[in-house]
């Protein structure tokens, strides 16, 4: 699935990486806990997160993700969202929460890395 | 080619960028994408630690034909018992390295897991030196 329909399914806005909205998705996870998140062999996969800091946005970077989304209305800072422009890094911001959103996006085909 | 980056201790804003410099660099040479990104993981949670553990650190980075060496050395308190420190879920992080995402004690096994070799010196005290070796050729 595109990012774009990511951030469509889930009423999400788009608030970085606009031009990377056409890259493909296919799995997702969800965490709080960025070294957890590092531990993920796969690349170019949607991270779902509470956590909106520059060391998500960092974490993302080294993991090769390709976009995140933020919920429950977490807000990335100006220079959360300069650092995701430079590294092509996708961010949606959500109003829905964690469960909400793993549910639709995962009824919708988006799968789980484990 | 030696790199050599300043990391300041309990900076968090900050943290990573060290690991984002290098990390642009191997993306120049036309590394295997897989292998790149173990070594980003691994010096990210070795920077991190400087920044959540020590007061001030360096991050040295050797680019060799068949190899990318990373030596993390701070100036900070130590690991009293590195074995103790490898263990999962072992973590003595305070309030604000977890609210960062980090503090759940992984950092050190999960370096070692992206590591091809991995040495930890330490002096109480004093500092803590992770050297990490990660081969490009095998
Ligand atoms: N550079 C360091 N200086 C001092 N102590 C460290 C350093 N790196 C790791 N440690 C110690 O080892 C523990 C485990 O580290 P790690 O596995 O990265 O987990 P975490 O950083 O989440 O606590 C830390 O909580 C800390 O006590
Ligand atoms: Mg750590």
């Amino acid at each position: 699935m595109k990012i774009g329909e990511v951030a469509r399914l889930i009423n999400g806005k788009i608030v970085s990486g606009n031009l990377h909205s056409g890259k493909e998705v296919n799995h997702a996870f969800a965490s709080d806990l960025m070294s957890d998140v590092l531990t993920l062999d796969s690349a170019d996969i949607l991270l779902i997160t509470g956590l909106a800091n520059m060391q998500t946005i960092r974490t993302a970077e080294m993991a090769d993700i390709s976009g995140i989304v933020f919920v429950r209305n977490k807000k990335p800072t100006k220079e959360m969202i300069d650092l995701a422009e430079e590294s092509n890094i996708v961010l949606i911001e959500s109003a829905s929460s964690m469960f909400n959103v793993c549910g639709q996006l995962h009824h919708a085909g988006i799968k789980p890395l484990f | 080619m030696i790199f050599e980056y300043q990391i300041e201790g309990g900076d968090f804003t900050k943290a990573g960028s060290a690991s984002s410099e290098v990390k642009k660099i191997l993306r120049q040479l036309n590394l295997e994408p897989s292998l790149i990104k173990r070594i980003a993981v691994a010096m990210y949670e070795a920077e991190v630690n400087v920044v959540a553990h020590a007061y001030r650190g360096t991050m040295t980075v050797d680019i060799d034909t068949g190899r990318i060496f990373i030596a993390v050395k701070d100036e900070g308190p130590g690991i009293e018992d590195i074995e103790k420190a490898m263990t999962e879920g072992w973590s003595t992080a305070n309030e604000k390295v977890r609210e960062m995402g980090f503090g759940a004690g992984m950092g050190l096994p999960n370096i070692k897991k992206n590591a091809d070799e991995l040495k930890i010196t330490s002096t109480p005290g004093t500092g803590t030196k992770v050297e990490i070796t990660c081969f490009t050729r095998l």
